[in-house]
């Protein structure tokens, strides 16, 4: 009863504060994802690219954040954007710079998030044959129409299973951010913690709500596969 | 470059990596004779076993692994009497040994997946082959299906270990003086922003050396697959 009592909506419950907290990592992944997405995309594109600086700048990315930990980049993003910020406003001011926790979050994160989704991609290209293109031409397509109508549509369903995987990495990311003080989901369980003496049953929640966010993201990534692969038929 | 600092907290540095070193060693190693039984129990046939060990992989590979260390470390204290009264506390009390315990969970779930997967992954004419041969299942498990499942399973366990040795750093936040842990002492004292970047490095040279002693390993274990 006492238990129940804590994790309830009331003046001493800590249930408004865990589900705060929980909007604050469900905000911060998706709003990681379309950076992160747009990012990998380009990145994907540099390492396809004729050019060859642009191939190494590419691949020098993927194996960077690749092989960084992902607590040490949100820290070098964290810290060495403070640091970037204050010296290019002290240019103009003497006004000091706090780096927005949730930007430095969000841009730590994509950049992870780029890293993987850029090879994702890369296998996704190499999987369409080069016919898809000529078919293309010999409709008559031009190159935008090309890419537009023939190349992505078939792209996102062959990226989807890698990037869906991403995705449920990237939730669980989100929880590194409690570091740098954004009140995310395990920053208000740890708070309440420290005011209840209840570590066991608060970080048990915690977990068991981003096991439910992960499940409830599994149901939405087998809706958006079927739509992916409507028109697809299958081998057996 | 910030050469007093490098003197200071090079060394130091240094020993945090062997730190690393050691979790992630340790871990994996635990972790993969975790991941045997639970892998094995959940392709039983009986389903409690099937329950228990999908209850287990889909927990610790659902969840964070921050969440997963602060669960072990602040949660075992709330049952002190209890680990002190089995004997336990030892382990409980040491964040080294608190987090040696979480990552040992964690990898375990997720070599046990990736064992599954390249068990499954071998094609069952194998299996047909050895029977009619008149092996006994037993035998055909280890001698015929695990040498190839390992093969399959080289790939993805590399990836493992790599994830470990970057998961690892969160033991830092536990007060374990791994690389992590020492890089942010050190920044903490000197406000010197390039700690972070040799860590950065040393982090890199680490992931960098496991890839490529990997990609040489599985080149010479599967030599007999590749035509001459």
């Amino acid at each position: 009863m006492h238990l129940l009592e804590l994790l309830s909506f009331g003046p001493d419950g800590w249930g408004g504060q865990l589900l705060s907290g929980t909007w604050l990592t469900i905000r911060l992944a998706l709003s990681t994802l379309p950076f992160g997405l747009a990012l990998g995309l380009l990145m994907a594109l540099a390492k396809r690219s004729r050019n060859r600086w642009w191939r190494a700048f590419g691949n020098a990315y993927t194996t960077i954040f690749r092989g960084l930990p992902e607590l040490l980049t949100i820290f070098i993003v964290y810290f060495g954007g403070q640091i970037a910020l204050q010296k290019i406003v002290s240019l103009f001011s003497d006004a000091p710079v706090e780096i927005n926790g949730f930007v430095a979050g969000m841009v730590a994160l994509g950049v992870v998030f780029s890293a993987y989704a850029s090879e994702v991609f890369l296998g996704a290209f190499n999987n369409i044959t080069r016919g898809q293109y000529e078919a293309a031409y010999a409709l008559g397509l031009r190159p935008g129409a090309t890419l537009r109508l023939v190349i992505v549509p078939q792209l996102v369903r062959l990226a989807l299973p890698g990037l869906a995987n991403l995705w449920l990495i990237l939730l669980k990311d989100t929880a590194l951010v409690s570091v740098i003080a954004l009140e995310d989901l395990l920053r208000k369980t740890s708070i309440a913690v420290r005011v209840t003496k209840e570590p066991f049953l608060f970080f048990g929640v915690a977990c068991l709500i981003y096991l439910a966010l992960s499940m409830v993201s599994s149901i939405g990534i087998a809706a958006i596969e079927r739509w992916a692969n409507r028109g697809v038929r299958r081998a057996s | 470059m910030n050469w007093d600092a490098l003197a200071t907290y090079g060394p130091r540095m240094l020993q945090g990596l062997v730190v690393t070193l050691q979790l992630v060693a340790i871990s994996i190693t635990l972790g993969a004779l975790l991941a045997w039984p639970v892998a094995l129990a959940r392709m039983s046939r009986s389903r409690i076993l099937r329950g228990i060990s999908f209850g287990y992989m889909y927990f610790f590979r659902g969840t964070p692994l921050l969440a997963q260390v602060f669960l072990v470390y602040y949660g075992a204290g709330q049952f002190r009497p209890q680990l002190e009264a089995i004997g336990l506390w030892w382990i409980f009390k040491d964040a080294f040994f608190c987090c040696v315990l979480t990552f040992t969970l964690n990898t375990g779930a997720y070599q046990a997946e990736i064992l599954r997967g390249a068990i499954r992954a071998v094609p069952v004419g194998q299996s047909e082959a050895a029977m009619s041969l008149g092996l006994t299942p037993g035998l055909i498990f280890r001698k015929i299906i695990v040498p190839q499942a390992l093969l399959i399973a080289l790939r993805p366990l590399g990836n493992e270990v790599i994830l470990m040795v970057k998961g690892s750093s969160v033991a830092a936040i536990v007060t374990v003086f791994d690389l992590m842990g020492v890089t942010r002492l050190a920044y903490s004292r000197t406000f010197d922003f390039q700690v972070y970047l040799w860590a950065a490095v040393l982090y890199l040279v680490v992931v960098e050396t496991i890839r490529r002693v990997w990609d040489k390993l599985e080149h010479r274990l599967t030599r007999h697959l590749r035509s001459a």
